[in-house]
């Protein structure tokens, strides 16, 4: 194996509406220098989007005989950005019945990530 | 005919509306009655299921229908009156604290007279022809907004192979829902050389999903007589004219236009109210009140918010206006100062001031530039700003105090480079 190059990273950070450009110097999984952040909570974005990027998932799921066709969902917690596909692609075969409330747990860990699915509005009977 | 009185008549319920309806109860007006055309509360709130909502109103990241939920339940404990399915098609103003609104609704029409009225109807969407986008008709054509109700409240999708014109926030949120949602999206257009929305919406609606960003292009027209099949894209110059022999086709059977919001203030035209062609609304002085006494405006009706949370706050402050002009017989004539456009600027709200009052100022400017002075001469005001975009409404304060000493009959916004002074 040879020399490990240094890699050097740009991307925005999303935490927050001001958007500070990000600048990650690497060497292969080490992570040598972080620049761009105005605040702690851009470095540990930072961190976090090169080493297991995660995003908040929000979509909707199907509901029979509610007084909407659809339930809206969100994660709880962010979940790592490979599995967003995986996860829509589960809930879109879920088939809900009303009365829906918000904040109630559709699914308790969605695909093994541990993190639950919860409703963000209510669904009521037809 | 059904007459109502109310006090304090909220017309649209979306964020603006919950707000100020929920606040002029808080402050003790008895009759308040709340209008929206729809069945479900919250105006474009309950379709938009993105979190992104209430990080300044609430301190909290919540999701649309989240935040409506949140006022919805404030509004039906304060005990307001709620009419909903209920279309206010005109204004009269009878008196300085008289006008009668007159609506369509389940119950038959209604005839409501009330002391104030706060206009908090929203925007609706510009469509293709609005951007000149030529070609037949067909099937496949919706706005971002009628895209977003069809997937995010009725489980539908619109098409499976999506091309984007606009890339502002909405634009760009759109994107990524049909991306999760398994759809290609194959194109985002944008007309100007700089993106419309927020640069995190960039990396997390587009990047993220590997979506093309075409940026100084334009749609020209669509193909496809009954179905949407492809859309031909060109690029253009610096007036924004397209290059000839740049044009190339994108195969697509959908396409979402996402090309700004216009404010829904039709019935105060109508009525005779002073209008604004940069805001397109009605002019307002500090106590967000129209020409038309009595009658105020909040949230997208009065100037395009790309935060939920300054809409709410209008409306708040709408209603505080509105129990002031109840409890005071109106507002004192005084004379109003007018608030002039300087460099960069698009467009400022209010336009009128007193000079009497802390004000709340929201505006927009015409170009990017970093490192400038958002500058007020007249009240020796230079606020430093590292950076401000078109899509990014600027919000600051002017105290009472500092208009003291003013003597000129108007105050001047603008932003000049740091550089220059
Ligand atoms: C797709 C999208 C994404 C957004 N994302 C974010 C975000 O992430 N974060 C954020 O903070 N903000 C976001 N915003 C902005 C924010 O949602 C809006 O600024 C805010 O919700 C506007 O509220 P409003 O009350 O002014 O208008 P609206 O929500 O439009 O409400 C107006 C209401 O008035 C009703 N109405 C209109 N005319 C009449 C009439 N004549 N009679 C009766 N009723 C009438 C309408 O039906 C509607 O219900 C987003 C907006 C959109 C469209
Ligand atoms: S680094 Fe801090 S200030 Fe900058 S965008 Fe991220 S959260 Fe916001």
């Amino acid at each position: 194996m040879g020399e490990e190059k240094e890699e050097t990273l740009k991307f925005t950070c999303i935490v927050c509406p001001i958007g500070c450009e990000l600048i990650v110097k690497k060497v292969g999984a080490k992570i040598i220098d972080i620049k761009g952040y105005k605040c702690p909570k851009g470095k540990e974005y930072a961190i976090q989007e090169v080493t297991n990027p995660q995003r908040i998932l929000m979509t909707v799921v199907k509901v029979k005989g509610g007084s909407l066709p659809t339930v809206s969902v969100k994660t709880a917690k962010p979940i790592p950005k490979a599995k967003l596909l995986e996860a829509v692609k589960y809930l879109s075969k879920l088939e809900l019945k009303p009365p829906i409330k918000i904040g109630d747990v559709i699914v308790d860990d969605i695909v093994g990530t541990g993190v639950p699915i919860v409703a963000t509005r209510n669904v009521n009977g037809e | 005919m059904k007459k109502i009185y109310a006090d304090v008549l909220v017309l649209g319920a979306g964020a603006a509306g919950l707000a100020a309806a929920a606040k002029a109860k808080e402050f003790g007006a008895e009759h308040v009655v709340l209008l929206d055309e729809k069945e479900e509360l919250g105006g474009v709130l309950p379709q938009c299921i993105h979190p992104g909502f209430g990080l300044h109103y609430y301190r909290e990241d919540l999701t649309g229908p989240e935040f409506a939920f949140r006022l919805y339940e404030k509004v039906r404990n304060l005990g307001v009156e709620v009419h909903n399915q209920a279309y206010a098609i005109e204004l009269i103003p009878r008196k300085y604290d008289e006008k009668i609104v007159r609506a369509s609704s389940p119950e038959g029409l209604l005839d409501i007279h009330a002391k104030t009225v706060i206009f908090a109807t929203g925007a609706r969407e510009r469509q293709r022809h609005e951007i000149g986008i030529i070609g037949y008709r067909p099937i496949g054509v919706y706005t971002a907004g009628q895209a977003q109700t069809m997937m995010d409240l009725y489980g539908m999708m619109p098409g499976k192979e999506i091309v984007i014109v606009g890339s502002g926030d909405v634009g760009l949120i759109m994107a990524r829902r049909f991306a999760l949602q398994g759809a290609h999206v194959k194109a985002v257009i944008e007309i100007l050389p700089y993106p419309g929305g927020l640069t995190r919406n960039i990396q997390q609606c587009l990047i993220d999903f590997g979506i093309p960003l075409y940026l100084s292009h334009k749609v020209i027209s669509v193909n496809g007589t009954k179905r949407v099949e492809g859309v031909i894209v060109g690029k253009v110059d610096e007036k924004l004219n397209t290059i000839p022999g740049s044009e190339f086709e994108i195969k697509c059977d959908t396409l979402i236009v996402s090309a700004g919001l216009l404010p829904r203030v039709e019935l105060l035209m109508r009525a005779g109210a002073f209008m604004d062609p940069a805001t397109k609304s009605a002019v307002v002085n500090e106590y967000l009140e129209t020409t038309i006494p009595g009658v105020f405006l909040a949230g997208n009706a009065l100037v395009i918010n790309d935060l939920v949370d300054y809409a709410a706050e209008q409306g708040e402050a709408a209603a505080t206006s509105a129990i002031k002009f109840i409890q005071e017989g109106g507002f004192p004539s005084c004379v109003q100062k007018s608030v002039v456009k300087g460099r960069n600027v698009r467009l400022i709200v209010p336009q009128l001031i007193t000079g009497e009052n802390d004000v709340f100022f929201y505006g927009r400017v015409s170009q990017p530039e970093e490192d400038v002075y958002l500058k007020v001469p007249e009240v020796g005001m230079k606020l430093r700003m590292l950076r401000v975009k078109p899509p990014e409404m600027l919000r600051f304060k002017i105290r009472k105090k500092q208009f003291e000493n003013l003597e000129e009959d108007k105050i001047t916004i603008s932003v000049e480079p740091r550089s220059e002074g």
